[in-house]
C-alpha cells in the first residue's frame, strides 16, 4: 500500500513549548490511522499539522516535512487552503454553520472555495456527500431546515457530509465521537469502513476500543513522542513497547 | 507475570485480576492432590481414599465454572487488551484443562475403586512412575504460568514424550498378561485405563505449557508439532 502521507522529523512548537518531537510516520493510502495516548501527548497537534492548521493558532509553529503524495506540504510555494481542501478535517464537536440550512452546510466549502456551481452541479455534489456520510436517507425531505435542527449523530455526519463535499483525498477526524452516544458512534464507525475505500484517514481518539475497532494502523503518543506504530491488531495484542503495554493494559501514571 | 508492572489504575480490575491468578493456582493446588490421592488409593488398595478424590471433584468444578465467570466478566467490563487479555483468555482455556484433569483423577480413583474388589494382578512399577512424571508437569505448567516461564513450560512439553512412552509400556506389559490368561482381562483392561488417564494428564498438562508461551510471547505454538496427536 503507498503512503499517502509522511512526516519527516515534524516537530511542533506552542510559543517555545515543544508539543511534538521528531515524529516520522507514514499513513498509507484507504487505510484508516488511529492515534490514540494521553490527553496533552499530541495526538491533536499531530492531525493539525497534517494540513497546516496548527499555524493557524497565535505563536504556533512547525518544523520537519509533511509530504503529501510527494509533495511537501510546507513547502513555501504550496498554498495552505489548498492543503486543506485536499486533507479535510473533521473536529471534536459537531460544528455546523448555524445559521445555514442542512443543504448550504454541506456546500459551505464549495463556496467558501469560490467553486462556481450550477444549481443542479449543487444539488449532485450535496446528494452525494450526504449519501456518502449516511445521512441522506435521513435528510433528505428537509434539506432546507438548519442544520442545527438535527441530532448530535447527524450533525456529526453533517460535518462528514460537508468534509467530504470538497472532495478531500485525506481525512482528518480528531476525536469525531467523543460527543456522541453509542449508536451514532457506531454509525460513524461503520461509515469509516465504508469511507476509506476512497479515503485515507486518520482519527484521534481516547475510546482504545475504538482505535480497535476501526483501524488498520495505531500510533501511540506520549508527551510529544511516537512511542509505537504499527498493526492495530499487533498493537492490542501484543505490543512491543512497555509504554504502550501499560497505556493499553490501564496501568497509566 | 511480571510482578514489576506497574498496578493498574483501576483498583477493582486489579483485584479481579489478582483473584483471577489466586483461583487458577488454588485449582492447580487442588487437581494435583487429586492425582497423588487417586495414585496413592491405587498403591495402597485404599477404597476410602478413592472415594475422597471423588468427592474433591466437586470443589474443582465449582472454581472452573468461576473461574469461567470471572475470566467472562473481565472481558465484558474491561476490554482488557495486551498482555491482560493474554493472561485472561490463557486463563480461560487452562481452567478447562485443570478441570479435565480433575476428571481424570476421578477416572482413576473409580477403577481403583472396582480394582480393589478383587486381588491385585500386579505389582505396580511404571504406574507410579508416570504418574510422578505426570503431577510435575501439572505443577510446572501452572508454575510456568503464574510466573510467565517460558522455558519451564518448554521443559513440561518435552517430558510429555516420556509419558507416552510408559504409556506403551504399560499397555504391552499388559497385553502379555491378557493373552497369557484371560481372567485376568477385567484387570488388565482397568489398570490400562489408568494408564490412559495418566497419558491424558500429561497432556492436558502439555495444553497449559503451550498456552504459556502464547501468553508471554503471544505466538501460538498449538498444533506445530506434527509428531504429537
Amino acid at each position: 500500500m503507498a503512503d499517502k502521507l509522511l512526516t519527516r522529523h515534524l516537530s511542533a512548537y506552542f510559543g517555545k513549548v515543544r508539543a511534538l518531537n521528531d515524529i516520522n510516520m507514514a499513513f498509507p493510502e484507504n487505510r484508516i490511522t488511529a492515534i490514540i495516548g494521553p490527553s496533552g501527548c499530541g495526538k491533536s497537534t499531530l492531525v493539525r499539522c497534517l494540513n497546516r492548521m496548527h499555524e493557524v493558532v497565535p505563536g504556533a509553529r512547525t518544523e520537519g516535512e509533511v509530504i503529501l503524495d510527494g509533495e511537501n506540504i510546507y513547502d513555501p510555494s504550496v498554498d495552505p487552503v489548498g492543503v486543506r481542501r485536499r486533507v479535510g478535517m473533521v473536529f471534536q464537536k459537531p460544528t455546523p454553520f448555524p445559521t445555514m440550512s442542512i443543504e448550504e452546510n454541506v456546500a459551505a466549502g464549495l463556496k467558501l472555495n469560490n467553486v462556481a456551481l450550477s444549481r443542479a452541479e449543487r444539488a449532485r455534489i450535496v446528494e452525494r456527500s450526504l449519501r456518502h456520510a449516511a445521512l441522506w436517507d435521513e435528510v433528505k425531505d428537509r434539506l432546507n431546515r438548519p442544520g442545527i435542527s438535527l441530532s448530535g449523530g447527524q450533525q456529526q455526519r453533517l460535518c462528514v457530509a460537508r468534509a467530504l463535499a470538497v472532495e478531500p483525498e485525506v481525512l482528518l477526524m480528531d476525536e469525531p465521537c467523543s460527543a456522541l452516544d453509542p449508536i451514532s458512534t457506531a454509525r460513524i464507525e461503520e461509515l469509516l469502513l465504508e469511507l476509506k475505500e476512497n479515503y485515507t484517514i486518520v482519527i484521534v481518539t481516547h475510546n482504545m476500543q475504538q482505535a480497535a475497532r476501526t483501524s488498520d494502523l495505531t500510533a501511540f503518543l506520549n508527551a510529544g513522542d511516537l512511542i509505537e506504530f504499527g498493526e492495530t491488531r499487533q498493537i492490542f495484542t501484543n505490543p512491543g513497547r512497555r509504554e504502550t503495554e501499560d497505556y493499553i493494559t490501564g496501568r497509566f501514571g | 507475570m511480571d510482578t514489576s508492572q506497574l498496578l493498574h489504575t483501576n483498583k477493582q480490575y486489579e483485584e479481579e485480576l489478582r483473584g483471577l491468578r489466586a483461583g487458577l493456582l488454588k485449582m492447580g493446588g487442588l487437581v494435583e492432590r487429586q492425582i497423588a490421592d487417586a495414585m496413592e488409593a491405587l498403591v495402597k488398595r485404599d477404597t476410602p481414599l478413592a472415594r475422597q478424590v471423588i468427592t474433591q471433584d466437586e470443589e474443582v468444578n465449582r472454581l472452573d465454572l468461576e473461574t469461567d465467570e470471572t475470566c467472562i466478566r473481565l472481558l465484558a467490563l474491561h476490554q482488557p487488551a495486551g498482555s491482560d487479555l493474554r493472561f485472561i483468555t490463557t486463563g480461560l482455556k487452562i481452567t478447562t484443562d485443570l478441570e479435565r484433569i480433575g476428571d481424570n483423577a476421578v477416572n482413576i480413583a473409580e477403577r481403583v475403586i472396582e480394582l480393589n474388589e478383587e486381588p491385585q494382578l500386579k505389582p505396580y512399577i511404571d504406574l507410579p512412575r508416570m504418574s510422578e512424571i505426570a503431577q510435575s508437569m501439572v505443577k510446572d505448567s501452572i508454575d510456568a504460568f503464574m510466573r510467565a516461564d517460558t522455558a519451564l513450560a518448554d521443559e513440561v512439553i518435552a517430558r510429555d514424550d516420556e509419558v507416552d512412552g510408559l504409556n506403551h509400556q504399560v499397555y504391552r506389559e499388559l497385553l502379555s498378561y491378557m493373552a497369557e490368561d484371560p481372567h485376568t482381562i477385567r484387570r488388565a483392561t482397568r489398570i490400562l485405563f489408568i494408564s490412559k488417564y495418566l497419558e491424558r494428564i500429561a497432556d492436558h498438562a502439555t495444553n497449559i505449557a503451550e498456552m504459556v508461551a502464547f501468553m508471554v510471547k503471544g505466538k501460538i505454538i498449538r498444533h506445530m508439532d506434527k509428531k504429537k496427536e
